[in-house]
């Protein structure tokens, strides 16, 4: 059964051995990969062709993957349900009637579905760990600076991150062994992750650990989340961690100072789509202004034209302080209560969404709700701190993912913790 | 901000600012919708100023001459070419 999973089904093969030999590994559609078509979901790339590859691109070729396709998204990643991809919805392989998440809803409906052993997705403000809560399967949004950004297109820089999606824990993570590493091609790359072996720590021994439960982000979910939620919490106990509450006061502000952010910084970086060096031209009447007004018209979906828009208004002249200031004042301050709630917990844990995968066309016509439903993923993209969502169980046949946050560059320590959950 | 809509003159303001052409009905929509998305950032009145200091290094490299993209390369995604270059719309 198809889930139009993928975009593009096109089979690179990679080196004849590696760490990933033998493996099909399927890759967002906002990654770039040479010779084979990347659209990012949109009209506006429909016929683009990388002339290069991405950095992870190359990484998982010399690893021996084969890369069997590019997957689905939301259209550059905006969105949570992968409804707003040009190239119509994916379906959640879980239940049909029912959206995958997203944005990097393909990469995670092709793993759920057994088209792919892995997938890579981004991960912007929970575009990795949403898709994988609500398809069953566990996704990782690393530190900021783990994972080369190089060959990304750029939705919201300051924020994302590639991760790896994958059936388990342990092998979630051997794919961020082989993703991981500085790059001299993007500056933001940190040394931390050059040696590092994540997947050694996916061993389930969380004895003595301390989990520390983000209850602002667990108050605001469904209950029938929150129920499997906490039979996760009591079964980390009864293994030997040591649960606390944590609350922090910045968090409800989290999900206005991501927005602000990722629209202002969408609204620069799509400025480069004007239809002449790529994309859809705007023809040749009247001046460059109306050209480019009318490709990117003809281009970009209804979603990419309100963040765009409302990224230009937040960045406007007497907005950018009454938004973006504040925006980072928030950002500032949702750091701090990261840092000093995992001065005193090893992980810090939540439902990785408050609730359980919308039915498809449910969600499109208010987009102030849909943007709500990222409450519990866009702290850590604010944060620049890793994340996991691991599947805890269902409610009512549909998949729950929990998440947990650790502190920068201590990718074991969430991967430790979730793999004492899964299965 | 009102609680109904965004001056539809500020929206097409915006989009003429973002390079961005909208349909009638789009200026309609986007200014219920915006209203709406504008009053739920005014929260953002509450949160205090913050001192950080964020712990920045700078990343630097040699400038040296590489390999890049061929000019064919570099211009095969064009919609238009003219000997070697890409092709746009006037300038003014």
């Amino acid at each position: 059964m198809s889930h139009d999973a993928f975009i593009t089904r096109e089979a690179t093969e990679g080196a004849s051995a590696g760490p990933l030999a033998d493996r099909m590994v399927a890759v967002k559609d906002n990654i770039s990969t040479e010779g084979v078509r990347t659209t990012c979901g949109s009209a506006m790339l429909e016929e683009y062709v990388p002339p290069y590859d991405a950095t992870v691109v190359e990484q998982l070729k010399k690893a021996g993957a084969t890369i069997v396709g590019k997957t689905n998204m939301d259209e550059f990643g905006m969105g949570t349900t992968t409804e707003t991809s040009h190239f119509g919805p994916t379906t959640n392989p879980v239940d049909d009637e029912r959206v995958p998440g997203g944005s990097s809803g393909g990469s995670a409906a092709a793993v759920a579905a057994g088209e792919a052993d892995l997938a890579l997705g981004s991960d912007t403000g929970g575009s990795v760990r949403c898709p994988a809560a609500f398809c069953g399967v566990v996704g990782i949004k690393p530190t900021y600076g783990l994972v080369s950004r190089y060959g990304l297109v750029a939705y919201a820089n300051s924020l994302e991150q590639i991760g790896p999606l994958a059936p388990t824990v342990g092998e979630a993570a051997e794919l961020l062994n082989v993703i991981a590493g500085a790059d001299e091609r993007d500056a933001t790359t940190r040394s931390q992750g050059d040696d590092a072996d994540y997947a050694s720590a996916a061993d389930g021994d969380v004895e003595g650990m301390t989990v520390g439960v983000l209850t602002d982000l667990v108050e605001g979910a469904d209950d029938r989340v929150t129920a499997v939620f906490e039979d996760s919490i009591d079964d980390l106990a009864t293994q030997g961690a040591e649960i606390r509450e944590v609350e922090l006061d910045s968090l409800e502000h989290a999900v206005q100072a991501y927005y602000v952010i990722a629209m202002a910084e969408a609204s620069s970086n799509l400025a480069r789509f004007d239809g002449v060096r790529y994309g859809q031209s705007g023809g040749f009447e009247g001046d460059w202004n109306d050209a480019f007004a009318r490709s990117r018209e003809a281009g970009f979906g209804p979603e990419v034209k309100r963040r765009v828009l409302l990224g230009t208004y937040a960045l406007s002249a007497g907005y950018h302080d009454k938004y973006y200031k504040k925006a980072q004042d928030a950002r500032a301050w949702i750091k701090q209560d990261f840092d000093g709630a995992l001065a005193e917990a090893d992980v810090l844990a939540s439902p990785t969404m408050p609730v359980l995968p919308p039915k498809l066309g449910e969600s499109l016509d208010d987009p102030l709700a849909l943007y709500l439903m990222d409450a519990n993923t866009v702290p850590v993209n604010l944060a620049d701190l890793p994340a996991i969502s691991v599947p805890a169980g269902t409610a009512d046949g549909l998949p729950v993912g929990v998440q947990f946050v650790g502190p920068a560059f201590g990718e074991q320590r969430i991967v430790r913790a979730g793999s004492a959950i899964e299965g | 901000m009102s609680n109904g809509s965004v001056d539809p003159a500020e929206v097409r303001h915006v989009a003429d600012l973002a390079r961005v052409d909208l349909a009638a009905e789009e200026i309609e929509v986007f200014s219920e919708q915006f209203a709406a998305v504008l009053e739920y950032f005014d929260a953002l009145d509450e949160v205090p100023e913050i001192e950080s200091e964020p712990d920045l290094t700078n990343v630097l490299r040699t400038d040296e001459v590489c390999d890049g993209l061929t000019q064919r390369e570099a211009l095969r995604n064009a919609p238009d070419t003219e000997d070697g270059y890409f092709e746009g719309p006037p300038v003014g």
